[in-house]
């Protein structure tokens, strides 16, 4: 990408105390590479820069980055333009993100859209399995709640609408999908995608006090299958303490 | 040892609120806090507290708490009241505005918030283990305020300090109220998405608050607003903050609030400003509301003033002696303690 094709985002006020920079209305890999470069300029001038004391958050999403901040202390304006400035500033590698092996147990219990998927789309559930295997899952934002991952690149030939009526209770850990979106549901919640398998690993732990979701926004997370005894052994030794660390294939990916 | 309030009855809507947890909405975790922040900072300047120590905000019904060991000084704020019982069984009505100090083995039965919204603050503050910076609570995350879930009888709050021994009391001369007339918002980011007719109907009619709100969010409704088209109702999902007013296809608004998710995918016609979301807190279903737009400046210009504003309240409050003391409340009137007016960084309101 270069300046002079690259098109300015735009700068929308979200109320008075946020700025939302929009890249684009669309969930492309190319915009979401742009606001995640956007996030990491303006977390290292918080670091310097004076006018970004008063910034709370930042929190990127598909295609924009909102930069909350206190309305008190800040210059809203200036704060505004400093931020359209950072957006078009950089147009280098952002650093890749971690790579993440998480572990899917495929049981019919905890895939009960499985089938219904497999003979919607014309697959075994075997070749469904199979093509979530070899998909390199990016984790575009975090949100809906704490720690939950959207993520993309999901297979075209699995895209699958939401259910019609979702559900009152999806087990937390479970893996699911919604048209070319992909999750894992931290929180045992209502939710409307559809349940293709569990992991044993905790998306969201409150003993990480600095980074509590597992998973975050430029991530890279890849799945492999094991059978229900490892599941059970892994979440075994997960509660006892067993380091979200032994997930990680590459620091960056 | 301080002091500590046992929960003999946990009511319905009590939760132990701060200023929330900022600087955690990129994982997804909702800013949460107390609603109506300088209400609850009324409270704990009344007490001398930190203006950011957690307070009890109550939205229901139906709460009662027990001295389990004391004395313990606290203060009411909002349109609201309590009843003191004595060990004896003596009754004793617990105003709002103005502090006492409670023994050990008095109960405190609370009244209902009659605007929706109002709070208990204790001297020292609610002392329990906060979770990323903050006390306030955040069931859906097993986050803070007694484990992060309802309470339940037998809960224990300790509290900051324990009794001073100072005998004075403090009051002030008239309720902290928010202001009034139409909400002000600053329209987007999406009104875009809204046909010219939408958006001059969003500004001309009177919204009705519904019975469906929480800490989340606020339903509305009116006379539905129109999207451009009807794919205009859904957007890829953007950031949100607390006073967004999000608009899905039935065209009626939806509020979020302190425990809204931190990010969504329905457009936003317009977004509350920092100075009146207190008053969001304070719509009971059935109250009307109507809106107006403002620009960024007046935006600020109406947090700064109401800031000044809770200030002179603030600075209008006087030492009173409780019941059984000589009333030397005019010795004691004049001097306000230096510091408590301190600003606090990082603090957006009052």
């Amino acid at each position: 990408m270069s300046p002079d094709t690259t098109p300015s985002p735009r700068l929308l006020a979200l109320g008075d105390s946020a700025w939302t920079l929009e890249f684009g209305s669309a969930i492309d890999p190319a915009i979401n590479a742009r606001v995640m470069g956007l996030a990491e300029r303006v977390a290292h001038a918080r670091g310097s820069e004076p006018l970004l004391a008063c910034v709370t958050d930042v929190v990127p999403t598909f295609r924009s980055l909102t930069v909350h901040f206190d309305p008190l202390e800040a210059d809203a304006a200036a704060l505004g333009e400093r931020l359209r400035g950072l957006a078009q500033e950089g147009h280098q590698d952002r650093q890749p993100g971690r790579l993440w092996h998480l572990p899917v147990c495929f049981d019919a219990d905890f895939a009960p859209d499985l089938p219904r998927l497999a003979e919607a789309k014309g697959l075994s559930p075997a070749e469904v399995i199979q093509r979530l295997l070899a998909a390199t899952f990016r984790v575009y934002m975090l949100g809906f709640q704490p720690g939950f991952p959207y993520m993309g690149g999901v297979p075209p030939e699995l895209h699958m609408p939401r259910l019609p009526t979702p559900r009152q209770k999806v087990p937390a850990q479970s893996l699911a999908v919604a048209g070319a979106m992909c999750a894992v549901y931290p929180w045992e919640s209502p939710g409307g995608w559809n349940l293709l398998g569990r992991t044993p690993v905790v998306l969201f732990d409150l003993q990480h006090a600095g980074q509590p979701a597992l998973l975050a926004a430029g991530d890279a997370v890849r799945c492999h299958a094991v059978h229900r005894a490892t599941h059970d052994r892994l979440a075994t030794e997960i509660a006892q303490g067993l380091p979200r660390e032994s997930f990680l294939k590459a620091p960056s990916a | 040892m301080s002091g500590l309030l046992e929960v003999l009855q946990p009511g319905i809507g009590t939760t132990v609120q701060d200023r929330g947890r900022p600087g955690h909405r990129h994982h997804g975790l909702p800013l949460s806090g107390w609603l109506d922040a300088p209400l609850a900072q009324a409270a704990n300047a009344l007490l001398g507290n930190d203006l950011t120590a957690a307070v009890l905000e109550m939205r229901g019904v139906g709460t009662v708490l027990h001295v389990k060991h004391g004395p313990v000084r606290m203060v009411l704020t909002g349109r609201t009241g309590a009843q003191r019982v004595r060990e004896d069984g003596i009754r004793t009505p617990l105003p709002a505005w103005q502090t006492a100090t409670l023994r050990e083995g008095e109960t405190l039965q609370l009244g209902g918030a009659d605007s929706g919204c109002a709070y208990l603050a204790v001297a020292g503050g609610i002392a329990l283990p906060p979770a990323f910076g903050s006390r306030a609570s955040y069931w859906r995350a097993g986050l803070s305020g007694v484990l992060g879930r309802a309470f339940q009888p037998g809960d224990i709050l300790p509290c900051g300090e324990t009794g001073s021994g100072d005998p004075r009391e403090w009051r002030c001369r008239s309720p902290w109220e928010v202001d009034t007339g139409p909400i002000r918002v600053m329209t987007g980011p999406q009104d875009d998405h809204f046909t010219p007719d939408a958006l001059t109907s969003f500004f001309a009619q009177e919204w009705q608050a519904t019975p469906a709100q929480d800490r989340m969010g606020l339903r509305l409704h009116g006379e539905a607003l129109a999207h451009t088209r009807p794919e205009a109702a859904d957007i890829v999902s953007d950031g949100v903050t607390p006073g967004a007013i999000q608009v899905p296809a039935n065209g009626q608004p939806i509020v979020l609030l302190a425990d809204g998710q931190t990010v969504g995918g329905y457009p936003k016609i317009a977004t509350v400003v920092t100075a009146d979301l207190p008053r969001l807190a304070h719509m009971r279903p059935g109250t009307c509301v109507r809106f107006a737009p403002v620009t960024a400046e007046q935006a600020h210009t109406a947090l700064t003033a109401q800031r000044a504003r809770w200030l002179l309240w603030l600075a209008d409050r006087e030492a009173f002696l409780p019941p059984g003391h000589i009333d030397e409340a005019a010795l004691y009137g004049g001097n306000l303690i230096s510091g408590m007016l301190a600003t606090h960084p990082g603090e957006t309101t009052p």
